[in-house]
């Protein structure tokens, strides 16, 4: 259980996290290659892809050269800020203070931008460097993601993997499909992501700080299980005291 | 250059949504840090006001968004 622990958790974090990326970025390249044609889509997604590629191989070695204690705290404190910009964003769309996100309505500004470009003579190029931008950009976090929760505890391989298996789940549901993926709950994976990510980045931090957390790795599961108990919390005391166009944590 | 600067500001951007939120983070981390290693704070410890201090963070980060949005 001890070992399963950070395995199953980081190939989770790595999958969910990546999931919500990739369905954003698969909505732009979709939208440029059912407006424009799929070259430039392709062509767009497959140059972010190689750039990406190459980010790895540039710095990914580097990070074998920093001591795991150095790389523990710094990759700890890098989750805090990342994983509690996505709970903040999550909790503040669970009460309505800020609007969900919307792949249907993402799909559709990006095809009224690309009809608009249409006349124009470069409307290729610009049609694939916005499939270019949405898939690096994307695509960046989700680098991060899979070094961040995969390299302090040396497991790089299984938070590729689930990283992969996101790709993977939606290339195939998109390609059958063949639409915006607009029913995957993305808040309430972003909600789950936060939460996770945050509670790695204590975990990690801690560790980088000599805590020597009781119970070792399951240490993680209840520091997940009060971030979430706090979280939850937090909603219900926004909804009741500044009630506003409640969404819910359904989408 | 520009899909370097286009990384580096989307980069950042991971980190940074609410500047107050990643500031007090960063101090309550940088504290900790100096508290365990410069005045012999239990590291234990100092792992559970990491805890307690992130969440108190969120807390204050999510009440001020939402009163903000209520005016």
């Amino acid at each position: 259980m001890q070992t399963l622990t950070p395995i199953l958790s980081t190939i989770t974090a790595a999958f969910l996290a990546s999931l919500v990326e990739v369905v954003e970025a698969f909505t732009i390249v979709l939208a440029v290659g059912v407006t424009r044609s799929w070259r430039p889509a392709l062509t767009g997604a497959a140059l972010a892809l190689a750039v990406l590629a190459a980010l790895v191989l540039a710095f990914g070695p580097l990070l074998a050269l920093v001591p795991i204690t150095t790389l523990q705290f710094a990759v700890g404190v890098l989750l805090i800020l990342f994983g509690m910009r996505w709970l903040r964003k999550a909790i503040l769309r669970s009460v309505g203070v800020i609007a969900l996100h919307d792949e249907e309505a993402a799909f559709a500004k990006e095809t009224a931008e690309l009809h608009r470009q249409a006349g124009d003579r470069r409307a290729d190029y610009l049609a694939g460097l916005a499939s270019f931008k949405a898939v690096l950009l994307e695509g960046v976090e989700v680098v991060f993601i899979v070094i961040a929760v995969g390299a302090a505890h040396g497991q790089t391989l299984y938070a590729s993997m689930g990283a992969l298996a996101a790709f993977v789940l939606v290339m195939l549901v998109g390609l059958a499909v063949h639409r915006p993926l607009a029913r995957v709950p993305e808040n309430a994976l972003k909600f789950v992501v936060g939460l996770m990510l945050t509670s790695f980045g204590i975990f990690w931090t801690g560790e980088g700080i000599g805590a020597d957390w009781p119970g070792a790795d399951l240490a993680l599961l209840a520091i997940f299980a009060i971030v979430a108990l706090a979280s939850f919390a937090m909603v219900r005391w926004l909804r009741g005291t500044y009630p506003q166009a409640a969404g819910g944590l359904a989408r | 250059m520009n899909v370097i600067r286009l990384i580096a500001m989307e980069f950042f951007g991971m980190f940074v949504d609410d500047g107050n939120l990643a500031l007090l983070a960063l101090v309550l981390v940088a504290a900790v840090t100096a508290w365990v290693k410069l005045l012999a704070l239990p590291p234990l410890l100092g792992g559970a006001l990491l805890l307690v201090g992130c969440l108190a963070i969120l807390l204050l980060s999510v009440r001020r968004a939402a009163r903000t949005n209520r005016r």
